[in-house]
């Protein structure tokens, strides 16, 4: 591998040295930001000014030139609401009904998800046998496609499900999980917390594994109690790691989209429709396609993430400085 | 059986079990049944017959009934066993089934045909994996020719991902330049900005550059993501200056630094990165659909759903698609898991 | 010969070039399957090309999803194939490609009719899809079960009303879960609906709820009494699509509620667990006793740099003794009046299935002309899509029955405003 490698690194070392006489070293920082800024300029900036022209026109044109100018109109129908806590007092109700269920969502997606991250991540962090293999254990649903976790998981809830075999074994009687607009949003938030935990718990635990022995050995020393450690050492010592995890996570939670989309469509009702799931069937898989109004509500999440993103920054210094 | 024991007695420390590593065990031990349980009742789904499917209440196994060749009979008949009545506890062969009825035949006696009430029959079977649902896939498409496409971008987004994320992580973590928190803003900016909610505009672009229909069109727009960008800066920020600063006193090129000092020492951020990137692009279904419509283009992903018409599922197919869609990136996550593992543990101080 | 072209091709792709046309003809059929349909034109195209030398028909077999949400893109930013099996009739007419100068029309007036129409949009009136699958909506009846419970069953002319009682009889008395059962999909209710008087059209032919209460508040009432089993609709979201089959198979819906594709997967596999039938759909206050049309058909688009082969290729799978075979060997009811007419020989169809697509034939005359409009309406795919969604809303209880309608009059005024 590095016999490939090296020469190939070798040759990009002439133009780069080049440069770095040229602009100095600080300046040769450009260099090397230059292929990802080209890429995320096409394919993530353009898209999203692109999305911005969308917003601000109507029709169900796919070609911006085609497509009429209404200003604001897109905007002004999604916020239009006599009571934003009532989706059903909204003009676009739905809009709403996603947005609640969101927010709902990734409270409890979020909060369980590090919480149990963190919880394995500090057990697999200790003097265990197999740490290794109980590592990928819990990494594996990770590898899943989000179209095969919503797959295995209504194989098992579904009203003739094996879920539902089992508990009619044990006498309790089945449960139609999916039904029940409560139990859905459960195993929505349960699924989503069993396929992306192994991510986090890896980068917790990667986290844990910097910190190094002999701060805890000092703590052995003063006889704290284990829980007076974790407060105490472990928890500030992973706070840059914690933070990485919370933004992530806060920001992956609000785009759930696919696997609960395979998974229970939205239903019952809109008990699961998410917010991306909304901007998804307005913008591309519903007829017609509101593109206008689908790249609107899409700056309106963008904007709202944006804006928490910088919170949880603005918290994690304070607490930082304090 | 030793070692099993020995491994359910080991301790933190010497001695006898703390109850917290009962604890640990019993969470750890759930954890494999909760994380792999799912994965098995998958994997046991596709050996079994569209009517196994079907059935309620599901079996664990897949089963299959057993035929009797009956002299006189061109089919083999359907074999049961009677419960109730003078011929109970025989073996007999079906002959015919309407409206809670059944004619039925003894072996020994193939000319003569008995009706009883048909829940009074009960099916004779044997555990049998439909592995047809896996030989026919070999035989409707041209499943190497998925394969190589599917590797293909993912080898090849995966490397250039890697590549241009971990240059621009290192420029991000290790440089002051103005315009550097304008740059990082606009990484955390397309953080917001899922793909699925450009997927038209991105389709007009990668049109626009004459990429659709090609395997570049996947992979070009894969390569940047900026989560990738994220995690590998904050991980190098971790890295000392001092080496940086030692390794520019011996005069060596800022390019080498890079490849020689911060690659090798981000190696377990990168490993983790490279089992994302390529768990993304192989797993990748909605971008695919959109940019690849000839079937010699096609991923093993869109030729799975293809198993999805209006009105109707081909499930047997696509349960034994998916299991076969898994076996590579378990393979390849098996292999780099272990790398993982020794990185962490050997930078783990830093 | 087309393997190795295929190699070229991927070749060209993975070197980064868009594959341009190798071959001097070379056409691509984006085609989904239900079951065996892409095999079978394949198989028949290659008769075709025989005929034909240097054509190559190249059938790429795409998920259903391609074909409903992305094809509709590509042909917008022109980069579709050059012809495509399609359900979505009315609503792509503005790319599709006018036979009339390629095909002799009198053979295609007098084979195909009315489906004809259904491609036809506003002053495009020209010759535009065949319809190679043609389906009707209609009910599955478990015999066996009516015979257990000693019920007897409702003949013809009987009324949902009447089949809602009886099956509730048959349930009562036998171990079955669900009277009765329907797909989750807008097509599906657009018969019933129009048997208990949905209008579909207001005066000037643009679609509209009007008329369709009376089928919600009904529907809705199956649904909270458990007469309907009630999963079907409210254990999914959105538009998306649902189906009671398995229920159906294990022998717990009396009554389920689907169309003529089910049959092959009710031959297959309820085998001789039990009798089932097609019955004729039942009528409605109304008057009318009305399925619903619907299907998929093989259009080419004006894109294509070879309209006349196009033409050619469709123009050949429209020939009697082929449309015929195909009809044998998907197990579709025919659209071809003069197959039709003739009767198919299913293939591989035991006579259960065969006697149930007759019977799902014979059920045709019955459609209402509403019917027939609406399946061709360009706008019937978003009308199809809000009966869904705000029907399950009404279900689960989010709406009521007349927000639900409100709701969905609202969608469509929106829907129809946008799309113009």
């Amino acid at each position: 591998m590095l016999k490939i490698v090296s020469p190939i690194m070798r040759i990009v070392e002439i133009p780069m040295l080049a440069l770095q006489r040229k602009l100095g070293i600080n300046r040769l920082a450009w260099a090397f930001l230059l292929p990802n800024l080209i890429l995320f300029g096409l394919f993530a900036f353009l898209p999203v000014i692109l999305n911005v022209f969308y917003a601000v026109t109507g029709g169900d044109n796919v070609l911006l030139a085609d497509r009429p100018n209404v200003g604001v109109r897109n905007f002004a129908s999604l916020l239009d609401c006599s009571n934003h806590f009532d989706p059903n007092s909204c003009r676009e109700d739905k809009f709403w009904r996603a947005v609640w269920n969101t927010a709902w969502f990734v409270t409890l997606q979020v909060g369980f998800m590090v919480g149990f991250a963190l919880l394995t991540a500090l057990i697999l962090n200790r003097d265990i046998r197999a740490r290794g293999f109980f590592r990928s254990v819990f990494f594996f649903p990770v590898l899943l496609s989000p179209v095969v976790v919503a797959l295995i998981w209504k194989w098992i809830l579904q009203r003739e499900g094996v879920l539902n075999a089992f508990l009619d074994w044990t006498g309790i009687g089945g449960i139609n999980w999916l039904v029940d607009a409560q139990w859905a949003f459960t195993w929505s938030v349960f699924i989503s917390v069993w396929a992306h935990m192994g991510f986090y718990t890896l980068i917790l635990l990667a986290g844990l594994q910097a910190i190094p022995r002999d701060v805890y050995d000092a703590a052995l020393m003063d006889r704290a109690s284990a829980w007076r450690t974790f407060r105490k050492i472990t928890l500030p010592l992973l706070a840059p790691t914690m933070l990485v995890v919370l933004v992530l996570a806060l920001i992956k939670g609000v785009q759930t989209f696919d696997e609960i989309y395979a998974f229970t469509g939205g239903g019952p009702g809109t008990a699961t429709t998410f917010i991306i799931q909304y901007i998804y069937e307005r913008g591309f898989a519903g007829a017609p396609r509101l593109f206008g109004l689908a790249a609107a509500a899409s700056l309106l999440v963008a904007g709202v993430l944006v804006v928490l993103t910088l919170l949880q920054l603005r918290v994690s210094k304070e607490n930082a400085d304090g | 059986m030793a070692k099993v024991i020995s491994f359910l007695t080991a301790t933190r420390g010497k001695g006898r079990l703390h109850w917290t590593d009962w604890v640990s065990y019993g969470y750890l031990c759930l954890g494999i049944f909760l994380m792999f349980g799912p994965v098995v009742w998958l994997v046991l789904s596709s050996f079994k017959t569209p009517n196994e499917l079907d059935r309620f209440p599901p079996r664990f196994l897949p089963y299959a009934q057993e035929t009797l060749e009956i002299e006189g009979y061109d089919s083999p008949l359907l074999a049961f066993v009677v419960t109730e009545g003078e011929l109970a506890g025989q073996t007999v062969g079906q002959t015919r089934r309407a409206a809670g009825r059944a004619e039925v035949v003894v072996p020994a006696n193939p000319s003569e045909r008995i009706r009883l009430q048909a829940d009074t029959l009960d099916p004779i079977e044997h555990i049998a994996f439909a592995t047809e649902n896996y030989t026919q896939l070999f035989e409707r498409f041209n499943f190497l020719r998925f394969f190589w496409n599917s590797t293909f971008i993912t080898v090849t987004a995966t490397i250039l991902m890697l590549l241009f994320n971990s240059m621009a992580a290192f420029a991000l973590s290790k440089y002051e330049f103005r315009g550097r928190t304008t740059v990082l803003l606009m990484v955390i900016g397309t953080l917001m900005v899922p793909q699925t909610v450009v997927l038209v505009p991105l389709f007009l672009i990668v049109t626009e550059l004459g990429m659709f229909n090609s395997l570049w069109g996947v992979i070009i727009p894969g390569a940047a993501t900026p989560t990738g960008v994220f995690l590998l800066r904050q991980y190098m920020i971790t890295i000392p200056d001092e080496i940086l600063d030692a390794a520019r006193m011996d005069k060596a090129s800022e390019w080498k630094i890079f490849w020689r000092i911060i690659l090798p020492l981000s190696a377990p951020a990168i490993a983790v990165l490279a089992i994302l990137a390529i768990m993304w692009r192989w797993n990748d279904f909605l971008w695919p659909l959109i940019v690849l419509t000839r079937t010699e283009n096609f991923t093993l992903q869109l030729a799975l759903n293809s198993f999805q018409g209006e009105l109707q599922t081909d499930w047997p197919s696509l349960l034994a698609m998916t299991v076969l869609t898994l076996l590579p990136i378990a393979a390849v996550f098996a292999f780099l898991q272990k790398y993982i593992a020794t990185g962490i543990a050997s930078t783990g101080g830093k | 010969m087309k393997y190795s072209h295929l190699m070229t091709t991927a070749f060209a792709a993975g070197l980064g070039v868009a594959a341009s046309a190798v071959a001097a003809q070379e056409i691509r059929f984006m085609c989904y399957s239900d079951g065996n349909e892409c095999e079978v034109y394949d198989d028949l195209l290659t008769q075709f090309e025989a005929q034909n030398p240097g054509v190559d028909v190249i059938v790429d077999v795409v998920p259903y999803q391609a074909i409903l949400e992305n094809l509709p893109v590509q042909l917008a930013a022109g980069t579709g194939p050059d012809l495509a099996k399609v359900t979505d009739l009315g609503g792509l007419n503005e790319y599709y490609l006018d036979l009339s100068s390629h095909i002799n029309t009198d053979y295609w007036d007098a084979s195909f009719g009315d489906t004809l129409d259904w491609y036809r949009v506003g002053d495009r009136q020209g010759y535009y899809g065949l319809h190679t699958q043609l389906t009707i909506t209609g009910p599955f009846v478990n015999a066996t079960l009516f015979e257990q419970a000693g019920v007897e069953m409702p003949g013809d002319g009987a009324t949902w009303e009447d089949w809602a009682a009886a099956a509730r009889a048959v349930t009562d008395a036998t171990d079955a879960d669900f009277p009765m059962a329907m797909d989750r999909s807008g097509h599906r209710v657009a018969g019933p609906a129009i048997s208990y008087g949905a209008k579909y059209f207001d005066a000037d032919g643009v679609g509209s709820f009007e008329g369709f209460d009376a089928f919600a508040e009904a529907f809705v009432g199956w649904n909270e009494d458990g007469t309907m089993a009630r999963d079907v609709w409210a254990s999914q979201g959105g538009s998306t699509y649902a189906d009671a089959a398995q229920e159906f198979i294990n022998g717990e819906v009396v009554f389920y509620y689907s169309g003529s594709w089910q049959v092959g997967r009710m031959d297959e596999q309820v085998g001789d667990f039990f009798d089932w039938q097609v019955v004729g759909s039942p009528c409605g206050p109304a008057g009318a006793c009305s399925g619903m049309p619907g299907g998929a058909g093989v259009v080419g688009f004006e894109q294509t740099e070879h309209p006349e082969v196009v033409a050619a290729v469709i123009d050949f799978l429209a020939q009697e003794e082929i449309y015929a075979e195909a009809a044998a060997r998907t197990r579709n009811l025919p659209a071809h009046l003069g197959v039709a007419a003739a009767g198919v020989e299913f293939q591989d169809a035991s006579p259960a299935a065969q006697a149930a697509l007759n019977g799902f034939a014979g059920d045709l005359p019955n459609v209402s002309p509403i019917a027939f409009a609406y399946q061709g309406y360009a706008g019937n795919r978003a009308m199809f899509g809000i009966t869904v969604e705000r029907l399950s809303q009404a279900i689960v209880g989010e709406l009521s029955v007349s927000d639900a309608m409100a709701r969905a009059a609202e969608d469509l005024k929106t829907a129809l405003a946008e799309a113009n």
